[in-house]
């Protein structure tokens, strides 16, 4: 009833390329927004932010990231933890060298070396597909945790090879280090996070993305219809790294403040591939719903196991992998595609009802 | 989610008020992981301790400890969650019990005003107190221990390391490169060659590490080990037959669990401790009689009386005695972070006060102030009894090369400062 494109008269090429076409969608799309700048910044507190908030928005950064390579191209990669150890390093690097610029530039930049260590280990995209190119991405894995541990140069020869992100500020207010406040590092990270949607959102839908989407499908296929693959995969790359960088930098800088590269280990890699996996691949709303889902939901297990039924913690912790687990292969058995597909089911029963044929 | 919101709004109204009722001690356990096998009985000794306190003392001072356990399988991601979900109860004290959490969270607990103490762990500079205000790593650190380490190997090997090969055996993370630097200064001033040998998280493959030993033929290992690759150091250190005596643990790779698959062939294998092993103290006969009989003790209560139980038992012991000073400073029961801070910084503990406890020669003498926050920095020396399947201590609790540490702890401390625009004061 009104959930429906009838009524809603769209006047101008615009209006007829906008992202959410229906009415309802684009109204709760901006509710969501006003929600998320003007309400939530009020209540949070530390526990909301740290345990619940900014994983989730780093998360969804590194899971569109991962999206646009997985996804949208075809490509398979289990280097995410390796490319986020790249942003991380990165900006741990650009703020200790250049204290003097703002902590925002120093994300974006991290983002960009990440893209072109990413092109780096593209390259051999060319040549090897599928499991092979998986196993070559795992390299890359395994080869920048390493080369972080071994080089003390990329932790400035600290004795114990952590690396801890100093005090930064934007408008004066910190959002690095102990002394931020927690609305200032949500809406920091919130920032970023729109600003990557919006972008992925559009890339995806215009010729490169119809190029990235076409690799997918059959790439001899788009070589005949004048996909170039060389530069439609490497872009793959490139953003997608720069995504995965952006969400590194984020993660360890702000969300982190110290860490090893422990941190970035091959657990991270398959927790992200995870968070699409279930969201749904080659779709922005389901990097968010994948990672809302591995976030929340071990958070969630434990406040309801240990804080109110009062087990103990060795017991919730197992269980909590048991359903986690359970919770993953039932997905995968009952809704392949993903969150995104429920909810894309949903969208077409909510446009016939109440009279449905 | 609703409860989690409610009682945090009432934990932050009840912080508000001055009386809260109970002394709440946060757990940050892992009981499970690859780091479970030390992480548990750790735990397990925490929490027995409290409950010994609460049965026959009543609690402290009149007030029940509580400890509140959360489970971070040494995950530095879920340490922060837990920090965050304990620290607004009423938290008095963190004793994280992993460096990587512990990194973590000095920065978070200098904002908050909430003490940390990592004994035998953490961050070594913190010693420095100065710089790091609300941290503590009395009464022992990783450099005192590599410092312990090679004078007992001088003494051993008569005096002299010159033109001995030393090899550190290592966890490639913080814990284990923390001692690097102190050994390097250390093989300058005596002598010796010293090279590192990096093992990756988790560790139970040992064999490429273990091949380069046998090329390069070292004459002593220090060995800085946790969880399961203890066992498989043990394990190979005896395949290649490496003699034993030469080959000792930092006070993580020396207990019971570590040494007893690789059965006769760990014997005399060493280990360095800043507290007593066995159960053989007049406190223990307490804990059968009001914990293990009582059947309230933690876990499955197996636990009692191994070495990294003893470790956590005394933990615990040491923030009961500080919450005592904190109470006896104050002239109140009901202690804040605040208070427990400031009785840290003066806090002293003498032969008479272990005797006192039950636990007489348990632990080292402890001097802290607000130069020295890591105490006097001495260690004992463990050694491996197969036949017998007991450690024993060989050694009184010595001290560390000081000069050198204090040295090297300056020039860290004082670098963490200056990346942070920390002004050392002492007030």
């Amino acid at each position: 009833m009104f959930y429906r494109e009838a009524g809603d008269f769209k006047t101008s090429y615009q209006d007829d390329n906008q992202t959410f076409p229906i009415k309802f969608d684009r109204y709760r799309y901006y509710f969501v927004l006003f929600v998320a700048f003007a309400i939530i910044p009020f209540i949070i507190n530390d526990y909301w932010a740290n345990a619940v908030f900014l994983p989730f928005l780093i998360y969804a950064i590194a899971a569109i990231g991962l999206n646009i390579l997985t996804g949208y191209c075809g490509q398979v990669s289990l280097g995410t933890g390796g490319f986020m150890a790249v942003g991380g390093y990165a900006i741990y690097k650009f703020m200790t060298a250049f204290p003097d610029v703002n902590v925002f530039f120093h994300v974006i930049l991290a983002g960009l070396v990440t893209a072109f260590v990413g092109v780096l280990f593209g390259l051999p995209s060319l040549r090897i597909k599928g499991f092979y190119l998986a196993v070559a991405t795992l390299a890359a894995q395994f080869f920048l945790v390493w080369l972080f541990n071994r080089v003390p140069w990329f932790y400035n020869y600290s004795a114990s090879g952590q690396i801890t992100a100093p005090e930064r500020t934007v408008f004066s207010n910190p959002v690095t280090g102990a002394n931020s406040e927690p609305w200032m590092v949500y809406l920091f990270c919130l920032v970023f996070l729109v600003m990557l949607t919006l972008v992925a959102r559009n890339l995806t839908r215009g010729a490169l993305g119809r190029s990235w989407m076409a690799i997918r499908d059959m790439d001899i296929a788009a070589e005949i219809i004048g996909v170039n693959p060389l530069k439609a995969k490497l872009t793959a790359f490139a953003v997608s790294s720069f995504y995965v960088g952006v969400a590194g930098a984020l993660y360890f800088s702000v969300y982190l403040g110290a860490a090893e590269t422990e941190a970035f280990g091959i657990t991270k890699s398959f927790n992200i591939l995870f968070m699409i996996i279930i969201g749904g691949l080659g779709s922005i709303f389901g990097s968010f719903a994948g990672a809302a889902f591995l976030v929340l939901l071990p958070v969630v297990l434990k406040n309801v196991l240990v804080a109110w039924l009062g087990w103990p913690t060795d017991l919730a912790a197992h269980l909590e992998f048991l359903i986690v687990g359970g919770l993953i292969i039932t997905f995968l058995i009952l809704e392949p595609h993903g969150l995104a597909q429920l909810w894309r089911v949903t969208k077409e029963k909510l446009r016939l009802w109440p009279f449905p044929y | 989610m609703k409860k989690t919101l409610l009682s945090l709004a009432i934990a932050s109204v009840a912080l508000g008020a001055p009386v809260s009722a109970e002394l709440v001690y946060p757990s940050l356990s892992y009981r499970t992981g690859p780091f479970a096998v030390g992480g548990i009985p750790f735990a397990d000794g925490y929490a027995d301790y409290f409950t010994l306190i609460n049965e026959r003392d009543g609690g402290i001072g009149g007030e029940m400890a509580k400890v509140l356990e959360c489970e971070t399988a040494y995950n530095t991601e879920k340490g922060v969650e837990c920090y965050e979900a304990t620290k607004d109860s009423g938290a008095l004290l963190y004793q994280p019990l992993s460096t990587g959490i512990t990194y973590q969270l000095i920065p978070k607990a200098e904002a908050d005003g909430i003490p940390i103490l990592s004994s035998g762990y953490g961050r070594t500079s913190a010693k420095n107190g100065k710089v790091f205000r609300h941290t503590f790593n009395f009464p022992v650190n990783y450099w005192d221990g590599a410092s312990i380490g090679i004078n007992h190997f001088k003494e051993q090997a008569g005096g002299s390391l010159e033109g001995k090969k030393v090899t550190l055996l290592h966890f490639n993370g913080a814990y284990g490169k923390e001692p690097i630097r102190t050994l390097q200064e250390l093989s300058k001033m005596e002598g010796f060659e010293f090279n590192t040998i990096p093992i990756d998280y988790p560790g139970q493959e040992q064999k490429s590490q273990w091949l380069q030993i046998r090329r390069e033929r070292p004459d002593y290992i220090l060995f800085w080990g946790w969880g399961v690759m203890n066992q498989v150091a043990v394990q190979e250190a005896s395949n290649i037959r490496f003699p034993m005596e030469n080959f000792m643990g930092i006070w993580w790779s020396g207990a019971e669990q570590d040494v007893l698959p690789a059965g006769d062939g760990a014997n005399g294998y060493k280990s360095l401790q800043f507290q007593g092993v066995g159960s053989d103290y007049p406190l223990y006969d307490d804990m059968k009689k009001y914990v293990v009989d009582a059947g309230k003790a933690a876990g499955d209560g197996s636990n009692v009386g191994s070495v990294i139980y003893n470790r956590g038992l005394y933990a615990a012991f040491l923030a009961h005695q500080i919450t005592l000073d904190a109470q006896e400073l104050n002239g109140t029961s009901s202690v804040t972070p605040a208070m427990m801070r400031d009785a840290m910084e003066q806090f002293t503990l003498t032969a008479a006060d272990y005797e006192a406890a039950g636990l007489g020669g348990f632990g080292p003498d402890i001097k802290v102030s607000c130069e020295n926050h890591g105490g006097l920095g001495t260690a004992a020396i463990t050694q491996w009894d197969a036949s017998a399947q007991k450690w024993s201590l060989i050694t009184d609790y010595m001290p560390s090369n000081y000069d050198l540490i204090n040295k090297l702890v300056m020039e860290d401390s004082m670098q963490y400062a200056a990346e942070n625009n920390i002004t050392p004061n002492c007030d």
